[in-house]
């Protein structure tokens, strides 16, 4: 196979693989990735929670710290203009974003807080950790119900 | 050639006559209905099943879900419907209301003036209640704070701006069976009540026919969002793996199995549906797991 035709399969496969990369801003892929790693560990303190895994105030401490770390991450170059789900494919980041960035800010910054809040009781015992990550996952919730798209 | 006229009048005559017998509005007995007893405190709880503030309370999304002030819209492929104010303010609510006129309204879609009510109202769900249940919400909903915001008219095209169509339409699809038949446990039996008499989960999660009605075959396999943009989940199907546990746990938390958080139309449901007693959330996610296989 030439290198020009070896070259060409391999875009049209890319093209086939991720369809919507091509609108994809890089941003959007990172800050996607942000989430994936909150949940990652929000995930381990819900199970927790929800009595899914038995408490383990170790594990617990660990997903605590690495939430507060990552809710720590500077968001100034994750949300672009026009990487809302009006102009480009692949977000469920509704324009809104954009429209209220205040509030959008101050709703980050409860999560930030709640985090905090969080990481302190995460390690003291189940009912406390329990208690902490309720309304934690409000904060979550606020935003999503304010600026996140259903899912198509 | 007179006489073909003639005969193409009266059959004129017949179709616009049985269209109107056929359109007409079709009230509960109102025996059966008008000497219930209303308790308000078990009105509370069909209050959060049946989910009335999620579409009813103010537009802001903050607003306090206790006040049923209207103001929400909801764009359709027929055009946008606005929820009216239905506190219990005399001029711009329902305080008015008699409790017949009230199940009338829930049950049969149809207002104290006899004119029919568009199936955006989920009386289309309702409609499988039992009336005292209904009598009870009426009940508690006369406690809740009055609000003297006007109610906002719907913006609908033609022929859907008339409203004596919908009386063809609940001709042909409003009924009270059950979507889910067969032997049931009785929490599968308490969950299809709660899912299909008062939360309406699938008037959301079922696709719908041209006509805007359900297609039952399709029970709760996901749906374009009938208001916005996205899609609404498929709760049954083979691509829905959750467990019963994680049903509830959803109900209760709006977290899901994955602990992505709840947010969207949705978000109001959870709100309404953690206040009530886990028995009747596990009930609802029986009924759910029921309903897919």
């Amino acid at each position: 196979m030439s290198f020009k035709r070896l070259i060409g399969t391999l875009a049209l496969g890319a093209v086939i693989a991720f369809p919507a990369m091509a609108d994809n801003d890089p941003a959007v892929e990172t800050r996607q990735g942000q989430f994936k790693l909150f949940i990652h560990n929000f995930g381990v303190l819900g199970s927790m929670a929800q009595g899914r895994i038995d408490y383990d105030a170790g594990m617990a401490q660990t997903a605590a710290d690495n939430l507060f770390h990552l809710t720590r991450h500077d968001q100034s170059r994750l949300w672009p203009e026009g990487t809302d789900s009006m102009s480009i494919d692949g977000t469920r980041a509704k324009p809104e974003i954009w429209d209220n960035l205040d509030d959008f800010v101050s709703k980050f910054g409860a999560l930030q807080d709640a985090a905090e809040a969080l990481q302190g009781a995460a390690g003291n015992g189940l009912e406390a950790m329990q208690a902490a990550f309720g309304p934690t996952a409000g904060t979550c919730q606020a935003c999503h119900q304010a600026y996140r798209e259903e899912a198509s | 050639m007179r006489r073909v006229l003639l005969g193409f009048a009266a059959l004129g005559v017949i179709v616009a006559g049985t269209a109107w017998a056929l359109s007409a509005p079709r009230p509960l007995d109102d025996a059966t209905i008008a000497t219930l007893q209303g308790d308000a405190d078990a009105g509370q709880t069909i209050f959060l099943a049946a989910g009335c503030s999620s579409c009813h309370r103010g537009e802001a999304r903050d607003s306090d879900p206790l006040i049923l002030s209207g103001g929400r819209s909801f764009a359709s492929d027929f055009g946008t419907f606005r929820a009216p104010n239905i506190s219990p303010d005399p001029d711009h609510g329902i305080g008015t209301w008699s409790q017949s006129e009230f199940i009338n309204a829930v049950m049969r879609g149809i207002s104290p003036q006899g004119a029919h009510y568009y199936p955006a109202f989920p009386y289309t769900s309702y409609i499988r209640a039992d009336p005292q249940d209904i009598a009870d919400l009426y009940a508690y909903m006369m406690t809740l704070p009055s609000d003297a915001t006007p109610s906002q008219p719907h913006d609908l095209g033609f022929p859907f701006n008339i409203r004596r169509t919908v009386g063809l339409w609940k001709t042909l699809f409003l009924n009270d069976d059950w979507a889910v038949t067969g032997d049931l446990t009785p929490e599968e039996t308490r969950g299809r009540y709660l899912s299909e008499a008062l939360a309406h989960c699938a008037e959301c999660h079922t696709p719908r026919n041209a006509l805007g009605a359900l297609d039952t075959a399709q029970w709760h396999m996901g749906a374009p969002n009938p208001s916005g943009t996205g899609r609404i989940p498929a709760i049954a199907g083979p691509g829905f793996d959750w467990t019963e546990f994680d049903v509830s746990a959803y109900l209760s938390s709006g977290l899901t199995p994955q602990f992505d958080v709840v947010g969207g139309s949705m978000a109001d449901v959870v709100g309404n549906l953690r206040q009530l007693d886990k028995a009747d959330l596990d009930a609802i996610a029986a009924y759910i797991l029921r309903a897919a296989r």
